[in-house]
Order: C-alpha cells, then sequence, then structure tokens
C-alpha cells in the first residue's frame, strides 16, 4: 500500500509541471495585462509596475524563476492586492472553502447514502422511483438557481437563517453547505443505489439472510461496505470538486472563500495569483484522488489482493 | 415495529430535527437592529479594497474607506460639496489665485497620538510623485508648481516644487496657474497625507505595498482607525478618539462589507444585514418605485455615458457620418424603457449644472436631418456604408443599450451594425490600441468641474483614445482656460471647446449617470450628492420602529 502511494506521488510530479507550465503559458497569452485599467495608466507607472513584478524579463526567464519560487513554496506576490501574498490570500480563502466543502460533503453522504440505499432495498417501487427522481432534480438544478430559492424561502419569507455572510451569524453555514452538498448528494444516491444493488444480489447476502439476520443488519454488516465502494471512490474527486467549484455558492453567500479569488484573480489577469491557485488545487486534486483510491483498497478485498499482488 | 418500518421513521425524525435546528436561528438579531442600538453602520462596499494607501488606491469602495480613516486638508459640505475646513482650519489665497496658505488646526493628530503637523504633507506629496509607487492619481498634483516636471523627471529637486511648509501649522501650495478647482483636490484621497513614521517602519516610502495600512498597523488622521480587515469578508473601523472633531462624529463604528454580487447585496439588504448598498439589480428599481419605498435613493452623478468612434478608421473621419449616428439616438427611449433609474438623455459630455456650467449643444434627436448629413457624405439611404461594429465589454446593460442603438441606427439610417462583446480587460486592451470602430466608455468626474470631462480629449490626452485631434481645443482647454480671471470667463471656454467637441463629436455622448443606492431609514444625514459620497461624520443611526421593511409579497 506504502508503495503504491509513493508511486502515485512520483506520477504527480510530471503532472504538477505540465500544469503549472500550461498555465503560465495560457495566462501570459491572454489579451489583456494586470494593470490595463479603465482610466489611462501614464508610461512611467507601466514601467516602474512591470520592473517590481519581474515582467520586464523575457518571458522563459520569468517562467524559471516562477518555477524556482514555486519549489520553494512561494507563490510570489499578487498583482491585484499590493503587498499581499498568493500565500497569504490561499490561507486567507481556503478555511473557509474548506469548512464549506466539508459541510456540503456531511449533506451529500447523509442525504445520498440513506437515499440511495432505500431506494436499492425496494428497486422499482415508490420507494425507489421517488428519492431516484429526487436525484435526478438535484443534478439538473444548478446551485445558482437552488440557493437563490433557499434564500428567498428561509431568509426572506420565513427569516429563519441568515441570507448570506460567513461566521457572522449563527446559522449562516446552513444555506450555503445545502447548496452546494445538494447536487452531489443526488449523484451520491444513484452511484450508493446501484453499488447497493449489485451487492444485495450477490450470494454472501443471500447467506447471511439465510443465517436469519435482520434486513437492518445485513445492510448495516454485510451489504454497506460493498455497496458504498463506488461512493468511495468519488470522494476524492467529489471533495476536490467542492474546493475548486464552490465559486457560485462561495458568490451568492458571499462567503470569504477560495473560489472567488480564483475566478476574479482570471478577470483581473493576476498571473501569480491564478498560477498559484490553480497549481493548489490541482495538488489538492491529486492528494484526494490518491486518498480515495487507498480507501477503495482497502474496502475492497480484491483490489487488495491486487495491489498486494503487485507489490 | 418491524426493521423496515424503523428505517421509514428515520425520514421524519430527521426532517423535525432540522427544522428545530432552523427554527433555533430565526431568533437572532438583524445586523440593522443591533446596529441602531450599537451606533454600527453596516455598508454595503462593492468589492475587496485593494488597497488602503490612498497614493495607491483607486477605486470607489477603496474611497469609502479611506475617507473614513483619513482627511485631507479641506472637507466638503455633503449636500453642496463647497469646501469647509478639514485639517485646515482656514486657508487664504493670493490675488493671483495661484498661492494657497493653509493654516492648519493645533489640535489635529494621528490616531495613534502623534502630533500631525504641515510637515506631514511636503512629505506624503513627495512621496506620492515618486514614479516607483505607481499612483495612478498623480495627475491630480499637475496644478502644483512643477509637480508634473518632478514626476515626470525634468524637475529632480523636490524644493522647486511647489509646496512647503512655512512652520508647524502653515503649508503654501503655489500653483502654475489659477485653479479654482484645486480646494476641491485636497478633498481626494490621492492628496490625503499618510503617517510618515508607519510608512517608513514597514518599508521604503516609495515601495509599492507594504504592510503599514494593514489592520494592527494602520495610523490614519480621519474620523475613524482601521479595527480590523478579514480579506473577502469586511473591514471594520472604529471612532478616534484623537480626530480634532470626534465630539460630533456620531457613529461608533463602520462594518464595509464586499458585496460585489449586487443580486445577493439586495437580500442581504432586505434581511436587515445592511443598511445601505452600493447599487441594485437594475430589474429591482421599478419594484422599489411602484411601492414607493423610501429606501430607494435615486440622485444625479457625475458621470456620463456615452460611445467613443475611432476617427482613424475610414468611413468614419467624416463628421457628417459622426453626427448623423449621434443625431439617430433616440436617448429618451433609451432612458425611460431601458435603464429606468431617472438617467438624464445627455447632448454633451459634460453633465449640466457641473459647478454652474450649463454645455450649450445643438445636438438634437433628428432622424430627418442625419439622413440628409449621411446622403451629403455618399450614403444616400445608408447604401454603400460599411457594416460597422460597436464594441462594449461584456455586461447585460451594455448589451441592452448596444441592441437599442443597433435597431435604431439600422430604423432611421438604414445601416447595419455588428455588436461585439468583450470581457474587460480585453476591451480595455482593444480600445487603448484603437482597435475598434465605436466603443462603449463611461466617465465619472474626478472633481465638480467641466475640465474633468474636457481635458481628456486633448491631442495627447492618455484617455482620448479616438485619434481625434483639434488645434483650437487644445488651445482652448489647455492654454486658454487655465489663465482666464474669472469664473464666468472660464465657463464660457469651456463652452466654445465644448461646442467644438460636439461639433465634431468624436464622441456620441447618451446619458448622465444616476447613482442607485438602497439606504435604510434608520440611517440618517445620508446626503445624496452628485459624487455620490455621503459623509460618515455627519451620518448617524437612529431606529424608526414605525417603519417596517417592505413586506415580503411586494417583491
Amino acid at each position: 500500500m506504502l508503495r503504491f502511494a509513493f508511486y502515485r506521488l512520483l506520477q504527480a510530479i510530471p503532472v504538477l509541471l505540465i500544469v503549472i507550465s500550461l498555465t503560465f503559458m495560457l495566462v501570459h497569452s491572454a489579451p489583456g495585462g494586470p494593470f490595463s485599467a479603465d482610466k489611462a495608466v501614464p508610461p512611467e507607472v507601466i514601467k516602474a509596475l512591470e520592473a517590481q513584478y519581474n515582467l520586464d524579463q523575457p518571458l522563459w526567464q520569468q517562467y524559471v524563476s516562477y518555477l524556482g519560487d514555486v519549489l520553494q513554496g512561494d507563490f510570489g506576490p499578487s498583482f491585484k492586492y499590493p503587498g499581499r501574498d498568493v500565500t497569504e490570500l490561499i490561507a486567507a480563502g481556503l478555511p473557509a472553502t474548506a469548512e464549506l466543502a466539508f459541510y456540503a460533503m456531511l449533506v451529500a453522504l447523509v442525504i445520498g447514502v440513506s437515499a440511495g440505499v432505500a431506494a436499492a432495498m425496494r428497486p422499482n417501487t415508490a420507494q425507489d422511483y421517488i428519492p431516484m427522481s429526487a436525484a435526478m432534480i438535484g443534478i439538473c438544478m444548478p446551485s445558482f438557481l437552488l440557493g437563490p430559492l433557499l434564500v428567498l424561502v428561509f431568509g426572506i419569507y420565513l427569516e429563519w437563517l441568515p441570507v448570506s455572510g460567513w461566521d457572522d451569524m449563527p446559522g449562516d453555514k446552513i444555506l450555503p453547505a445545502i447548496t452546494l452538498g445538494t447536487g452531489y448528494a443526488a449523484y451520491i444516491a444513484r452511484l450508493s443505489r446501484g453499488g447497493m444493488l449489485e451487492v444485495l444480489s450477490q450470494d454472501y447476502i443471500r447467506t447471511a439472510r439465510a443465517k436469519g439476520l435482520s434486513e437492518a443488519l445485513v445492510i448495516a454488516k454485510h451489504a454497506l461496505r460493498g455497496g458504498l465502494i463506488p461512493v468511495v471512490a468519488f470522494l476524492g474527486p467529489a471533495f476536490a470538486g467542492l474546493l475548486g467549484g464552490s465559486f457560485v455558492v462561495e458568490t451568492i453567500f458571499q462567503i470569504p472563500g477560495l473560489g472567488r479569488f480564483y475566478v476574479q484573480a482570471a478577470f483581473n489577469r493576476d498571473y501569480t495569483m491564478i498560477l498559484g491557485t490553480t497549481v493548489f488545487f490541482s495538488t489538492l486534486i491529486i492528494v484526494f484522488n490518491l486518498l480515495s483510491d487507498m480507501l477503495a483498497i482497502w474496502l475492497n478485498p480484491k483490489l487488495r489482493q491486487q495491489t498486494r499482488g503487485e507489490s | 415495529m418491524n426493521n423496515r418500518a424503523r428505517q421509514h421513521a428515520i425520514l421524519p425524525q430527521l426532517l423535525l430535527i432540522s427544522t428545530l435546528l432552523l427554527a433555533a436561528c430565526g431568533s437572532s438579531e438583524s445586523n440593522v437592529d443591533q446596529g441602531n442600538r450599537s451606533g454600527t453602520l453596516h455598508w454595503g462596499n462593492g468589492t475587496e479594497p485593494q488597497s488602503l494607501d490612498p497614493h495607491i488606491a483607486t477605486g470607489v469602495p477603496e474611497h469609502h474607506i479611506i475617507t473614513a480613516l483619513m482627511e485631507g486638508l479641506i472637507l466638503k459640505d455633503s449636500e453642496t460639496l463647497a469646501p469647509k475646513p478639514g485639517v485646515a482650519e482656514s486657508w487664504t489665497i493670493s490675488a493671483d489665485g495661484r498661492i494657497y496658505t493653509f493654516k492648519l488646526r493645533e489640535n489635529a493628530r494621528w490616531s495613534n497620538g502623534d502630533p500631525h503637523n504641515a510637515h506631514d504633507y511636503v512629505w506624503s506629496w513627495w512621496r506620492a510623485l515618486q514614479p516607483a509607487l505607481g499612483n495612478l492619481y498623480a495627475y491630480m498634483y499637475f496644478s502644483i508648481e512643477n509637480a508634473q516636471e518632478y514626476y515626470e523627471g525634468t524637475v529632480t529637486d523636490f524644493d522647486q516644487v511647489g509646496v512647503k511648509a512655512l512652520d508647524d501649522h502653515r503649508l503654501q501650495v503655489t500653483l502654475s496657474n489659477p485653479t479654482p478647482y484645486f480646494l476641491q483636490l485636497l478633498d481626494h484621497y490621492s492628496l490625503y497625507p499618510v503617517h510618515r513614521g508607519t510608512v517608513e517602519k514597514f518599508g521604503a516610502a516609495d515601495e509599492r505595498g507594504t504592510r503599514w495600512t494593514y489592520e494592527g498597523n494602520n495610523v490614519g488622521n480621519g474620523a475613524f482607525q482601521l479595527l480590523d480587515w478579514k480579506i473577502n469578508r469586511r473591514v471594520t473601523v472604529q471612532r478616534n478618539p484623537y480626530y480634532w472633531n470626534t465630539d460630533s462624529v456620531r457613529l461608533n463604528q463602520i462594518v464595509f462589507y464586499p458585496t460585489e454580487n449586487v443580486v445577493s447585496e439586495e437580500r442581504m439588504f432586505r434581511a436587515g444585514q445592511l443598511h445601505r448598498t452600493g447599487s441594485i439589480p437594475a430589474d429591482k428599481i421599478p419594484v422599489y418605485r411602484e411601492a414607493k419605498d423610501s429606501s430607494l435613493h435615486i440622485a444625479p452623478y457625475l458621470g456620463t455615458y456615452f460611445y467613443r468612434i475611432n476617427t482613424r478608421v475610414p468611413h468614419l473621419q467624416d463628421k457628417q457620418v459622426r453626427r448623423a449616428l449621434a443625431m439617430t439616438i433616440d436617448r429618451e427611449t433609451i432612458s425611460k424603457s431601458i435603464l429606468k433609474a431617472g438617467q438624464i438623455p445627455a447632448y454633451a459630455m459634460t453633465p449640466p449644472g457641473t459647478m454652474g456650467y450649463y454645455p450649450e449643444s445643438d445636438l438634437s434627436f433628428d432622424p430627418e436631418a442625419a439622413r440628409q448629413l449621411l446622403a451629403d457624405a455618399g450614403y444616400p439611404n445608408g447604401e454603400g456604408f460599411p457594416a460597422t461594429e460597436i464594441l462594449y465589454n461584456t455586461s447585460e446593460g451594455h448589451r441592452k443599450i448596444a441592441v437599442a442603438i443597433q435597431q435604431m441606427w439600422k430604423k432611421y439610417l438604414n445601416i447595419d451594425i455588428k455588436l461585439l462583446n468583450q470581457e474587460w480587460k480585453v476591451y480595455l486592451d482593444s480600445e487603448s490600441a484603437g482597435n475598434y470602430e465605436i466603443s462603449r466608455a463611461g466617465w465619472i468626474g474626478d472633481y465638480v468641474d467641466p475640465n474633468s470631462f474636457l481635458d481628456m480629449f486633448l491631442c495627447n490626452g492618455g484617455n482620448n483614445r479616438t485619434g481625434w485631434c483639434n488645434a483650437e481645443y487644445d488651445r482652448l482647454i489647455a492654454d486658454v482656460a487655465p489663465t482666464v480671471k474669472t469664473h464666468a470667463e472660464r465657463l464660457a471656454v469651456f463652452g466654445q471647446a465644448e461646442k467644438i467637441l460636439m461639433d465634431e463629436l468624436p464622441v456620441i455622448p447618451i446619458y448622465i449617470y444616476t447613482s442607485v443606492n438602497l439606504v435604510n431609514n434608520s440611517l440618517k444625514n445620508y446626503a445624496d450628492n452628485i459624487l455620490n459620497q455621503p459623509s460618515f461624520t455627519e451620518m448617524y443611526l437612529q431606529a424608526e420602529p414605525q417603519q417596517k421593511r417592505l413586506t415580503e409579497d411586494q417583491h
């Protein structure tokens, strides 16, 4: 298992290098510079600014020195916010984004797994159709629609929950977590239904039932572990997706997260910020994929055997 | 209960628990109610401030926070915008209008208690003119003698720049020419003083982006001081006990929220999370209007929305063509049917009433005459007129106006117009490179004077971007206007220049902006002025229990 993890991490290095190089080329080839503004910027100012951020050097030189800095963990200063380092901005935005992703994942898992399991227990009945149709709606419903709807109902009509903010008022995390989690809950519901259906038809489940175990025990002790493997495999990319994809929800609820910085950085041509956040997110995706693969191996005896055989 | 039934029972239980949890949150007090009790103003501020350094910042959100933290020699009356004493308690102006002598208050202090005197201004203005700092507002200093020369490097000795501390409390400023709007400039944050000890503690004076403005470090001379700055979350300022006029300040705290999503901002306002919004979604304006909601504030704003015409493009070189285009825009319809917030149709660049100036313009909506002009230019009934493109930065509002104008030009002139939208930075690049035919633009005056709208069209003006150049216009704006003796003469010169501009039409004015804000009724002394700059030292909060917010079903 350790060796598996080591090889996977080794593979990540060229992946990250390609990500950095591509992003670097893309941001520098995008029209419009970081310092262009509505009002004409005097040439003296442009010169001073470019010198300050090394933009007056040849591109390859900028690339090499950027790589050097990144290796030392330094993402450089933000162009848009003078005096702020990219690392500092990421550190400022990450806690809110991570917390939001965590709660959204909880929402997704609780709703998704219970709906999926319930559906799989009685396939092709109302108990199956209702949660699965709801899941389909959940997948189709974009967060920019669901978010404002929830705000209208719970924030404005019922006045139960704050309409925006993060850590400002009690309960202000509930609506964003539900908005972000719902789409994923729907996926998880479908995945767990599929996984459970497959497992429930296996011989060992029939054996368990034949032993006279209660249905709840059969599900909880025997079926869930196997049935949830597809869900576990989905968790890694899903968590990375939640972290990187929370931009819309962060905007709707004015959450001071990383997603907003990421998207604004592109609009601002904040080169270092775009690169920094891209590298950061790529690393997260790689790590989460690895973790979920390792979890899947641990859950699935067949795969465990395979990796052992390889090593 | 069998197992299945038990599982069925889980769902209602979950629902019950979550409902209880939700209901428990309902009892909390809104920001507005809490703020009214504690004197805390909750202010929707647009975006996360880029910088709080007055010599680096450029935007409106930054402006609001900086004016809370700092103050210039002069303040403006929040209703009339007339200059009134700030750090300077009085001033004299020499007979030739060039030498200003300011008497600074003896009790002026920095927010750390340090004495605040005339030397602070000399040093701060020296700093603001260092090119390495990247100060985009350096040109605000250029009416001061030798300031431009020093900034551009032709004068290297700062002693030759017209600013001198006569003693600790007297500051003398010498201008190159009498500049009637000079006092106004002193209330612009780019001319605010900064605390030398603090700036130098965190880096070189001309180093861009040191940490001196951050929470715990920031020292200012304004009515408030920085309490905290949480990135993308809020900036909080609290009353500064060292401010010379602190006894008259009635707000205890102001919380500035980065509210870049206007739809969310309006919802925050409705839910009582904000006292004031920075804007309002256009489609909400009619709703508030119909409900006669007194929280909707609409006021004229010192800005003009216009189209630039690239006069380097062959078929747009003929001023008859430009005039025909300008005469077939039905501005009344655009204002009433598209904009809907009381915008004033514009027939000249300078908003009417700017410092008592009312531009004369013979521009009008006259399709008949326009068709004749286009025919005279060689395009009878629009025949042979090359397909022309309107460039705008991606935004629903700009698109609607462009579509309307496209249709008007088709209807009245029978010419084909294409629309091209570009992302903001790409659009800026295209426009400044002259890579467009017709391009949408907007200009907000830096100060209340026609000069702020007219000097941009000088031949070498960085914001001209139309390729248009007129020697007589340049002479009037750059040479004649600064040297005439009386205000009336000066306005007459601007009138003459604007007449040339509106005859040649390298730009087509479309409308004069209005500022649109939602302001809670508990916020008093909120003045709607044409700069949309209410004064935090004058505002106060007083709850009005009898006035309930708009009920939900009205929205």
